[in-house]
């Protein structure tokens, strides 16, 4: 499907202008004077009201042409910027984006968000000094000799500094020899700059990024200006220029303004694709596989050389545009990432907690699908370290932990894996309380041996909350247990962590993709079935005597441990008579195995996963299906649903002894 | 959850000036009727996976060009006599909206007829008795040369397929 | 506008250079090596030079040198192509008389800046 719908386009467009003015929003909020930051919000805003009113979204335009004034009056330096500001500009940024899906009941608060925002406006009042948006630099270069004959234009640099603010320059003539030594395309002069402009010091130093090496260039503030915790440090460290030898030259531009950064590196050239055209792509490539693979079969029972040439070529071609293709889908996390910070902010204002959130490796990638499926889970563990997990400042105090906490989000690609993990530096589990609970609610036999690792596990049955005050952020019961599913959903596992008193930190590990994956085939009486191969531990033979002896109770032992086993072909009502030499499979979610009884191992499959149509979705045994050589179907195995019938029926035969 | 009128569906049916274009099959002797707009394509039989678990009116799969849909046998809902596969047999690939969404289903047929015209003025309701069928399965009757049509009434059909209930009930 | 010339082996990254200056109304010409760029240089009077530093038969840094010798080129913009990695190779190429440097990967909005930059009159 094309996107031709102009209003379409715009939603597409607005959605990531949105998301840019809810970061600007978010980093406002830690660097208030950050000049860079509101040009940017401010922008957002302006193209929003621009292209609303030009695609026929009245109602939006009018709404973003408020806040545009509002942040108008910012950036003229009228307006200091407030968490009140920040807070009810993200309410109008919400508001925004309902109308910008067309959502009309949005209009009625309408009135009311731009009454908070003049609001917040008001109190705000008047920015201190002019110095929150501009600020006055004093600026001295000279250049090398050979700088002009080198293609530095002096006049050009000088030029630029106009450009970026009010600017008075003075040319030092101290230099310049006595005629007859004058070289004409030398340089002798200096100039001696003062610049007042809003933008940061790094703009200025950009201007010079080419002569900064071997220029005498030195650029400092006229007044130093200490509310801004990026730009101070900036002020300190061009101070100790001024006191050093001039001749040091300046680092020029390796310092570039730490919040603009990551959004300057995403503006590489890319084009803008639907996501059904992806989807559609990779099933074309699908069935290329098939297709190719079909070939192979036919290949094979053929002797002409040129054939197999052929095929093997077009055998390295699918594979290498399969590849591709599975590239062309993988995002980088920070897509994710960039939401929850607009979670930790509200987390933090309901809970009145200080909250510091930082996150690691955004630039890691998954599949698009995985990183959809992964923002409900993400969005629980973070409420839950930000809720249960941290503790409010006083019981920190008394820790002996600094007021605010912490909680990070980190991702990292480990193998076919991706690790993504949600640590904060709060309570931990309360290991007792864990404990207690569970005998309450009838989980686990009071007095009961459990392991350390097998009370956090406690954490993932249903209906298990240890919040002893049930607050409207989490703890209602509902939740660790729909992470599980969710992650086991995505074929992935989960690990927690917890060290009482110093905090938790829990791991997800996802595979890269969902569309393609490794499976073992086996044949299942008639039929052909997939095993996720990252689930398999091993193959075992089901011996006659096995066979026969475990009619009544379905265990294997393996290495000293018992097995609980499912005879597929019952499971499946095959009504077929079993073959002569079974396998057992054994597969397993982390800490729980069970064994499949198949009739024959048929050996590895490279996997494109199809959906079950809806008439079938809702079969638990299978979470799809897949295309094989010869153009049949075989069902996937759905691992984690399989080892919990097993477990259930382990526990079946414990009860009845 | 029948409706209190079975022929409210009726306004589905895509009728041009009381005129419908549909396709008729057969199926265990008798002759069904599809509008054919619904129609995508008729395939010579296909190798069938069973998805055991699956409720018997679509207990199969097929590979249609790359996707797996699911096969349907409008027998299990009109308590035909299952038949063997003949040269004549074929799937008809049908498109249906269910919940919302698009799904593509394989029908089995025993023989496909024609496209044909059904007038509006030939049709009637399916009798309230006298019939050993679900009166809510079918649309409308169509007669011809002395016998008639079934225009099924596939979202009603189908409507329990995907939840755990199956059509049994119906057969007798 | 103004001429361009951009020297590089790789065909497709004057492609790109061309694409994206030409769309800015300048007259860009193509030269595959230091020897070829120099040549066109004397051949004709540009007022920027895009160069990359690793090609065959003439590197980079040697075409600079000789092209800062010849009168029409004193004072001429001369940009290199490099990244992020050879931070020694920048300090080597300004010595050679280079004006400035366009780091790779570079997009068409990167490159239309600098260039506008080294060409401000």
């Amino acid at each position: 499907m094309t996107i031709t719908d102009p209003a379409q386009v715009f939603r597409v467009e607005a959605q990531e202008l949105l998301d840019q003015l809810e970061q600007g929003l978010l980093d406002l909020e830690r660097c208030p004077t950050n000049a860079d930051i509101i040009a940017q919000v401010f922008r957002a805003l302006h193209t929003l009201k621009g292209s609303g009113a030009m695609f026929g979204f009245d109602a939006l335009a009018a709404f973003a042409h408020h806040c545009e004034s509002a942040f108008d009056r910012v950036r003229k330096g009228e307006v200091q910027v407030t968490p009140q500001l920040v807070a009810a500009v993200l309410s109008a940024q919400d508001h925004i984006r309902a109308l910008a899906q067309g959502d009309d009941h949005a209009t009625s608060d309408g009135e009311a968000l731009i009454a908070a925002i003049d609001k917040a406006m008001n109190c705000a009042g008047p920015s201190t000094s002019a110095s929150a948006a501009e600020r006055t630099w004093q600026i001295r270069f000279s250049l090398v000799r050979d700088a002009l004959v080198n293609g530095t234009r002096p006049l050009a640099l000088l030029d630029e500094l106009r450009a970026l603010g009010t600017c008075t320059v003075a040319p030092l003539m101290a230099d310049i020899p006595s005629l007859e030594d004058l070289i004409p395309t030398d340089s002798y002069l200096a100039w001696n700059v003062t610049l007042t402009t809003q933008h940061p010091k790094s703009a200025i130093e950009d201007v010079f990024i080419f002569v900064g090496e071997d220029a005498n260039l030195s650029i400092e503030a006229a007044e130093p200006v200490l509310d801004d915790g990026v730009d101070a440090v900036d002020t300190t460290t061009s101070a100790d220029t001024l006191l050093s030898d001039a001749t040091l030259p300046t680092p020029a531009n390796d310092k570039p303004a730490p919040l603009a950064d990551h959004r300057s590196t995403t503006t590489g050239e890319t084009v803008r694709v639907p996501a059904e055209r992806l989807d559609e792509l990779m099933n074309r490539v699908g069935e290329l596989v098939i297709a190719q693979s079909r070939l192979k079969q036919v290949c094979a029972s053929h002797s002409d050389v040129n054939l197999h040439s052929v095929s093997e070529e077009i055998e390295r071609l699918a594979a290498e545009l399969r590849d591709t293709m599975m590239s062309v889908r993988m995002v980088p996390i920070s897509q994710l990432f960039g939401r929850f910070r607009r979670l930790i902010h509200d987390l933090a204002r309901d809970t009145g907690k200080t909250i510091e959130f930082q996150t690691f490796g955004e630039t890691t990638e998954l599949d698009k699908t995985v990183i959809e499926r992964l923002a409900d889970p993400l969005i629980h563990l973070i409420r839950n370290a930000a809720d249960h997990g941290l503790e409010g400042p006083e019981e920190r105090r008394k820790a002996g932990k600094p007021d605010s906490g912490h909680v990070s989000l980190s991702a990292r690609q480990a193998g076919a894996e991706v690790i993504i993990s949600v640590s904060d530096d709060g309570r931990g589990v309360d290991y007792a309380r864990v404990r207690a609970k569970a005998e309450q609610n009838g989980l686990i036999e009071k007095g009961a041996t459990l392991s350390d690792n097998d009370v956090l596990q406690l954490l993932f049955h249903a209906g298990f909350s240890t919040a002893q005050t049930v607050t409207n952020i989490s703890g209602r019961g509902v939740g660790m247990d729909v992470v599980k599913r969710t992650i086991e959903g995505l074929r992935g596992t989960i690990d927690i962590k917890s060290t009482q008193g110093a905090g938790s930190e829990v791991a997800l590990r996802i595979p890269l993709t969902l569309a393609i994956i490794d499976g073992l085939l086996v044949r299942v009486g008639q039929g052909r079935y997939v095993i996720p191969l990252s689930s398999v531990e091993e193959c075992v033979e089901l011996t006659t005597e096995l066979d026969q002896r475990s009619r009544g109770h379905c265990f294997l032992t393996l290495r000293e441990q018992l097995v609980p086993f499912i005879r597929l072909r019952n499971l499946f009502a095959t009504n077929t008579t079993p073959d002569r030499y079974q396998k057992v499979v054994v597969v397993s979610t982390g800490s729980e195995r069970v064994g499949l009884v198949v009739d024959q191992i048929l050996g590895d499959h490279q996997t494109v996963i199809k959906p079950l149509s809806r008439f079938h979705a809702e079969i638990e045994t299978f979470s799809g299906a897949t295309i094989l050589g010869d153009g049949g179907v075989a069902l996937i195995l759905d691992v984690p649903h399989l080892v919990a019938a097993g477990q259930q029926q382990e526990d079946r035969l414990r009860a009845a002894g | 959850m029948r409706p209190a009128d079975p022929m409210s569906d009726d306004s589905e049916l895509a009728w041009e000036d009381d005129q419908l274009k549909a396709l008729t099959f057969d199926l265990s002797g008798e002759t069904f009727a599809l509008e054919a707009s619904v129609v995508c394509e008729i395939l010579d039989i296909l190798p069938e996976t069973s998805v055991p678990g699956s409720a018997p009116i679509a207990g199969s799969v097929i590979n249609f060009r790359g996707s797996v849909i699911p096969v349907a046998d409008l027998r299990l809902a009109f308590g035909l006599a299952q038949k063997g596969v003949s040269l004549d047999s074929r799937f008809i690939v049908i498109e249906l909206e269910c919940q919302g969404e698009t799904c593509l289903i394989g029908l089995k047929a025993d023989k496909v007829f024609e496209v044909t015209t059904i007038s509006r003025s030939t049709t009637e309701a399916a009798p309230r008795i006298g019939m050993h069928w679900r009166q809510d399965f079918i649309r409308c009757l169509a007669k011809r040369n002395g016998d008639f049509i079934v225009v099924p009434n596939l979202p009603r059909i189908f409507a329990s397929c995907g939840q755990s209930a199956s059509l049994t009930g119906t057969q007798h | 506008m103004s001429s361009i010339l951009i020297v590089d082996d790789s065909a497709s990254i004057r492609q790109t250079v061309k694409i994206a200056l030409g769309g800015q109304g300048h007259a860009v010409s193509e030269a595959c090596d230091g020897s070829d760029g120099l040549n066109k240089a004397k051949g004709g009077k540009y007022e920027l030079v895009i160069t990359d530093l690793n090609m065959p038969i003439m590197d980079g840094l040697s075409m600079i040198k000789k092209m800062r010798t010849l009168p029409a080129y004193q004072g001429v913009p001369i940009l290199f192509l490099t990244t992020e990695s050879d931070a020694g190779l920048k300090s080597q190429a300004k010595a050679a008389g280079a004006t400035g440097w366009i780091t790779k990967p570079f997009d068409s909005e990167q490159l239309r800046r600098i260039v506008t930059k080294v060409l401000a009159k």
